[in-house]
């Protein structure tokens, strides 16, 4: 490695030498903010704000998803308190519906308007689930046999659709998307993937 | 070398057949399942050291000859070549100046990658518009790159086979790193998504796609100099703004503006941590 000495580096080299560094330019909020607006400088209206970020998102991006304990209690009790339930109570879908919105990587972007079809979850990006399909991605946990695993239990069932509406309320900083609370899936959407994973007759536990 | 490459391709559409072969190659290793990932990226692997010993197999040399045409031509309302653009190594001088960006250039008072230095170029040298230029800025799906993507392409295989040795101590260059870093893991969007969802750990896939670790230096200095690459599953040369443009695609956010000071500040932050990783551009990607 050759060393340059260039009248900056000579100014740092001596500041080391004296005990002060010289720090990391601050990259404030505001900063991040201008930059990003102007990045997408263009944006029809249905796009706009989309690089806006919530108090959630703000302080994830600050703490690189590994929030202290008391911000991570702070998210988890505000995102859970913006979870929508099912009006009747029940959480189990149509498992098959839910295997067509994990395969569907559709909706949402740039190209996609005006929508031609729902939004899918694009579930197995990240995902294994069901043991027929082989392309699944590992940046999320296997699925595989979720509900069997889980006993079938009834508050496993609500947990997971808790789960896939707003991933941060069970785990602060999660890198899943908060289908439900984003309105990337509706409700019905959302109970079809529950199914998916939680139905005895699904191929995820079959 | 130039004249070479063309006299071996002629004016057939070689990306299409290329392109075609190779998905349907993949799409049948696919098919196969996940057993066979290992053995994709195997013929993926056999393809790269077999276009290594045969440089010219690489469509993308067709985008590099363009590019050299499209430097030295003279064009645009002033009708003069970019011969006198300076890359930052001076005026005209080429070699090596990729491996050196993105820099700080106090006559445009910017941090600039190469794409968006030959953009300036184009607009204060050779008098074109840039809004031109930036309104639909990268090729889909089947056309060719676009003319400031192949100079940057040429302009990047000028520096083939050298070590990235961006300085990024000036303090403008300082202050890139530290904001395309942040940006890097800034979440927003539908999907709060933010490029170190899927870049900032090992081993992981989307699907059957590997994701590099690219806050890593060892696995940034392994991808990052393969761009402008040609990508077999588009037909055509992506270059680094372009990469960018389609991750923020998938991330579902709006239109990355070419040439904008996120997408330098980006490309430096991953630059700098891909310092010392060869640059073999133009790559291929799948």
């Amino acid at each position: 490695m050759t060393i340059r000495l260039t009248p900056v580096a000579a100014l740092s080299t001596l500041a080391l030498l004296l005990g002060c560094s010289t720090p990391a330019p601050v990259i404030t909020d505001q900063r991040a903010s201008t930059t990003i607006e102007a990045a997408f400088a263009g944006a029809p209206d249905h796009l706009k704000g989309r690089w806006n970020q919530d108090e959630t998102l703000k302080v994830c991006s600050e703490y690189r998803n590994e929030p202290p304990a008391g911000i991570a209690e702070a998210i988890a009790k505000r995102e859970l308190a913006a979870i929508q339930y099912p009006p009747d109570g029940n959480f189990l879908g149509d498992w098959r519906r839910g295997e067509a919105l994990a395969q569907s990587g559709y909706g949402l972007r740039f190209s996609d308007y005006p929508a031609a079809r729902a939004s899918g979850g694009n579930c197995y990006a990240c995902h294994q689930i069901s043991k027929a399909e082989l392309s699944f991605g590992t940046i999320g946990p296997s699925l595989s046999e979720y509900g069997k695993l889980k006993d079938f239990a009834p508050e496993a069932i609500k947990a997971t659709y808790e789960k896939i509406y707003n991933a941060h309320a069970a785990n602060p900083c999660s890198l899943m998307p908060r289908f439900g609370a984003n309105k990337v899936l509706t409700i019905d959407q959302i109970k079809d993937a529950v199914a998916l994973l939680m139905a005895k007759d699904s191929p995820v536990n079959r | 070398m130039a004249i070479m490459a063309r006299e071996l391709w002629g004016e057939c559409d070689v990306n299409k057949i290329i392109g075609a072969a190779l998905a349907s190659a993949l799409a049948l290793t696919i098919v196969a399942g996940q057993a066979q990932t290992v053995d994709t990226e195997k013929a993926i692997e056999e393809y790269r050291r077999m276009l290594k010993e045969d440089p010219w197999s690489n469509p993308g040399f067709l985008d590099v000859d363009r590019g050299e045409d499209l430097w030295k031509a003279k064009r645009g309302p002033k009708n003069v070549s970019l011969e006198t653009c300076d890359l930052g190594k001076g005026p005209g001088v080429v070699d090596g100046a990729f491996a050196e960006m993105p820099r700080y250039f106090g006559d445009a008072d910017q941090v600039m990658d190469a794409e968006s230095r030959i953009l300036h170029c184009m607009v204060t040298i050779q008098g074109f518009k840039r809004e031109d230029l930036t309104r639909r800025p990268h090729p889909g799906g089947g056309q060719r790159v676009r003319e400031t993507g192949a100079i940057a392409t040429w302009v990047a295989s000028k520096s083939a086979g050298m070590k990235f040795a961006p300085k990024l101590d000036h303090l403008r260059e300082r202050e890139a790193v530290a904001l395309g870093e942040n940006l890097f893991n800034r979440r927003s969007g539908p999907f709060d998504f933010s490029c170190s969802t899927c870049h900032a750990t090992s081993g992981q896939r989307i699907r059957l796609q590997g994701l590099p670790f690219l806050a890593d230096p060892k696995e940034a200095r392994a991808v990052i100099g393969e761009w402008p690459a040609y990508r077999v599953s588009s037909t055509h040369v992506m270059t680094m703004q372009h990469r960018l443009y389609d991750c923020y695609w998938q991330m579902r956010m709006p239109e990355l503006v070419i040439g904008s000071e996120a997408s330098n500040a980006l490309t430096a932050y991953l630059t700098k941590v891909a310092a010392g990783g060869e640059i073999s551009a133009p790559g291929l990607k799948r």
